[in-house]
């Protein structure tokens, strides 16, 4: 993007303060420097002929304007608003645990406000965590919570996507960092602290910086076994662990190709490269996998004007991504397969909240199927939802997995947090379809997690190394 | 006062591990396990009034709130970073610990450096070298002045009540 002059759709932006907007280093959370900025926005105004056009708005300005009742907001306003739904999960316990006097004296704001799914570990691996899990149940007895979602329904996003509890023009808050999943319908959805969740149970309001943009548009599509964790591999691999941090980031161009699973994916992993949230327009695709869980009159899609105003532009050509792997220990070190290919892996899984859905197993169950898993390696299975799991059964996915060697988990999170099942020894290797492979993560210091696809790893599942999917036949 | 340096993107996994999230909620439960699988060191060495001094994008990945809780605990004056993870950030706005975005007190600083903090001022001197950061505004402060959001919360609840009396 030219940073003084920009020409879209004929109409010329005056932008003599934009190099210092787009150029400031990643925005203070606070909002801190808000009145230098909200100065140097008015400033970029359309200049066309002697009219002075205001500028066209990103998404994240207009449903914060909206949600907080004003007419428009700009970059690092603080708004106040309410959010539409407050996502928990076991750590309801603890959070709970904070506010109890509170609770007691004024009681839960908004009965539909929370939806608590208990999911992290399940079902209970310890005393302690069986009573966090009855914890729970009594508070959502007591209170008469709407939308509580025992273990065993699935992972906590997985089970909001499905119940349409999140829907575009939205704004979710979630004490779980990949609550930006729901932009993949077009929500505005973003992690929270516990702190912050116990208050808004309380309150039911809570203020938000309104983020810079970053807009990044897809060409092309993707070569077959390459998927949206590649081409969102690829592209944290490129801006970085950092790289959307504070900001919105906007998915544009060519998005007919992306399914809504795959969507969800793309979105999930907005948070690791540090993005408030990461959001898809509302389409016929969008539409579509909504029709079935709500009517169409209970949304309102919102999307950015074409004259917004970004941060940083990108462009990606999604045919030139190939299959991806994000190498210890940080999620932003991808190299393409073809680098890494061949190193010993002990454990592959194929779940969670980024591939744990129906097309994720399928494309393994296509690799796997007739065949074995090599004997060095294990491979664990978790469906991200009972709805999932149950799709997956008719399809006969689960028998090819389970044949194949497949250890097949019960639905929710799992190995992912190393708190119970499919911990790792020391020195041992996974390949996982996770979001996260951060030192320790899957509960050993000593052990590495690779990320990859569900297509790599079901790949690498067969040859016990890690394997280009695209070089082994269906 | 000792201060603690660390490189970028440090993480909520290295700064409190994950397998000890459910497990885990309260300071005292969640100081041994401080930094567990970045500085072993860390947990029995810190002291009240200790500093940390980071690279770009303190703190992220999960939202667990354990790190800033057990830093504040153990008495961590505050963390000096080029930069934050945003759930963090909120975190230790909500808690009360103090974080300050200053890349060049970050590059300025050599072991043994002499750090003066005036967080009201947005202040900073590091080895005789000062450096100013951006005030927070006043939503925030109002957070931080009433000793987190919890308490800020209940004294919002609290006026709440009176005016509907």
């Amino acid at each position: 993007m030219n940073e003084n002059i920009m020409k879209k759709k004929g109409m010329w932006y005056c932008c003599e303060y934009l190099p210092s907007l787009m150029e400031t280093p990643s925005l203070h959370p606070t909002g801190a420097s808000r009145i230098n900025r909200q100065t140097t926005i008015m400033s970029a105004h359309v200049m066309h002929g002697a009219a002075v056009v205001h500028m066209g708005k990103t998404f994240a300005e207009k449903v914060l304007a909206k949600k907080a009742g004003v007419s428009e907001v700009v970059p690092g306003q603080i708004v106040t608003v309410k959010p539409d739904h407050l996502l928990t999960h076991d750590n309801t316990a603890a959070i709970i645990g904070k506010i109890g006097p509170e609770l007691d004296e004024y009681g839960i704001v908004n009965p539909d406000l929370p939806v608590i799914v208990i999911d992290h570990v399940v079902p209970a691996a310890s005393e302690k965590t069986a009573a966090n899990h009855k914890k729970i149940r009594e508070f959502v007895k007591q209170f008469g919570i709407t939308h509580f979602f025992d273990a065993g329904t699935g992972i906590c996003h997985q089970v909001v996507f499905e119940r349409g509890l999140a829907l575009p023009g939205m704004v979710v808050l979630g004490s779980d960092s990949h609550t930006c999943s729901y932009g993949a319908v077009g929500a505005f959805a973003s992690g929270i602290d516990r702190t912050e969740a116990a208050a808004l149970m309380l309150t039911g309001e809570t203020w938000l910086k309104v983020p810079e943009s970053i807009k990044i548009t897809l060409e092309g599509t993707v070569g077959p076994m390459v998927s949206a964790k590649d081409v969102i591999l690829h592209i944290i691999g490129d801006i970085g662990a950092d790289g959307a941090n504070y900001c919105s980031v906007e998915f544009h161009g060519n998005l007919a190709s992306l399914s809504i699973e795959e969507r969800f994916t793309m979105a999930n992993m907005g948070v690791e490269m540090g993005a408030k949230v990461a959001v898809f327009p509302v389409d016929d695709i969008t539409r579509r996998f909504l029709d079935s869980r709500v009517d169409r009159t209970s949304y309102e899609a919102v999307w950015a004007d074409e004259e917004a105003l970004y941060r940083r532009e990108l462009r990606y050509d999604l045919s030139g991504i190939e299959p991806e792997v994000a190498c210890p220990h940080r999620v932003d070190n991808v190299k393409p397969v073809g680098e890494v290919a061949g190193i010993e892996i002990d454990q592959c899984f194929i779940g969670t909240c980024t591939n744990g859905r129906l097309s994720d197993l399928r494309v393994a169950a296509e690799i796997l199927k007739g065949k074995t898993i090599a004997k060095h390696t294990r491979l664990i299975v978790l469906p991200a939802s009972r709805e999932v799991f149950h799709a997956a059964l008719r399809e006969g996915i689960i028998e090819i997995l389970s044949r194949a060697g497949g250890m097949i988990l019960p639905p929710g999170c799992g190995p992912c947090l190393g708190a119970h099942q499919g911990v790792l020894a020391p020195g041992e290797r996974c390949l996982s379809t996770a979001n996260r492979n951060f030192r320790g993560r899957m509960g050993c210091r000593e052990a590495e997690i690779y990320l990859a696809s569900p297509a790599t790893v079901a790949a690498s599942a067969l040859t016990g190394v890690i394997t280009d999917p695209r070089e082994v036949g269906t | 006062m000792r201060v603690w340096r660390y490189g970028d993107d440090i993480n909520t996994d290295q700064l409190f591990p994950g397998k000890y999230t459910y497990t885990c909620a309260t300071p005292e439960e969640i100081k041994p396990h401080l930094l567990e699988d970045l500085d072993p060191s860390f947990a029995s060495e810190v002291r009240e009034g200790d500093i940390i001094i980071a690279g770009k994008n303190f703190g992220c990945g999960s939202s667990r709130e354990q790190p800033v809780v057990g830093l504040r605990a153990a008495g961590i004056r505050a963390i000096i970073a080029e930069s934050f993870a945003r759930i963090f950030y909120r975190a230790a706005i909500n808690q009360g610990l103090i974080l300050i975005e200053c890349p060049g007190a970050v590059h300025a600083y050599r072991e043994g450096d002499e750090i003066l903090l005036d967080v009201e001022r947005g202040e900073l001197s590091v080895g005789g070298k000062r450096f100013t950061f951006p005030p927070l505004p006043e939503e925030i402060l109002a957070i931080r002045r009433a000793g987190g959001l919890l308490p800020y919360t209940r004294e919002k609840l609290r006026e709440k009540r009176k005016s509907q009396e």
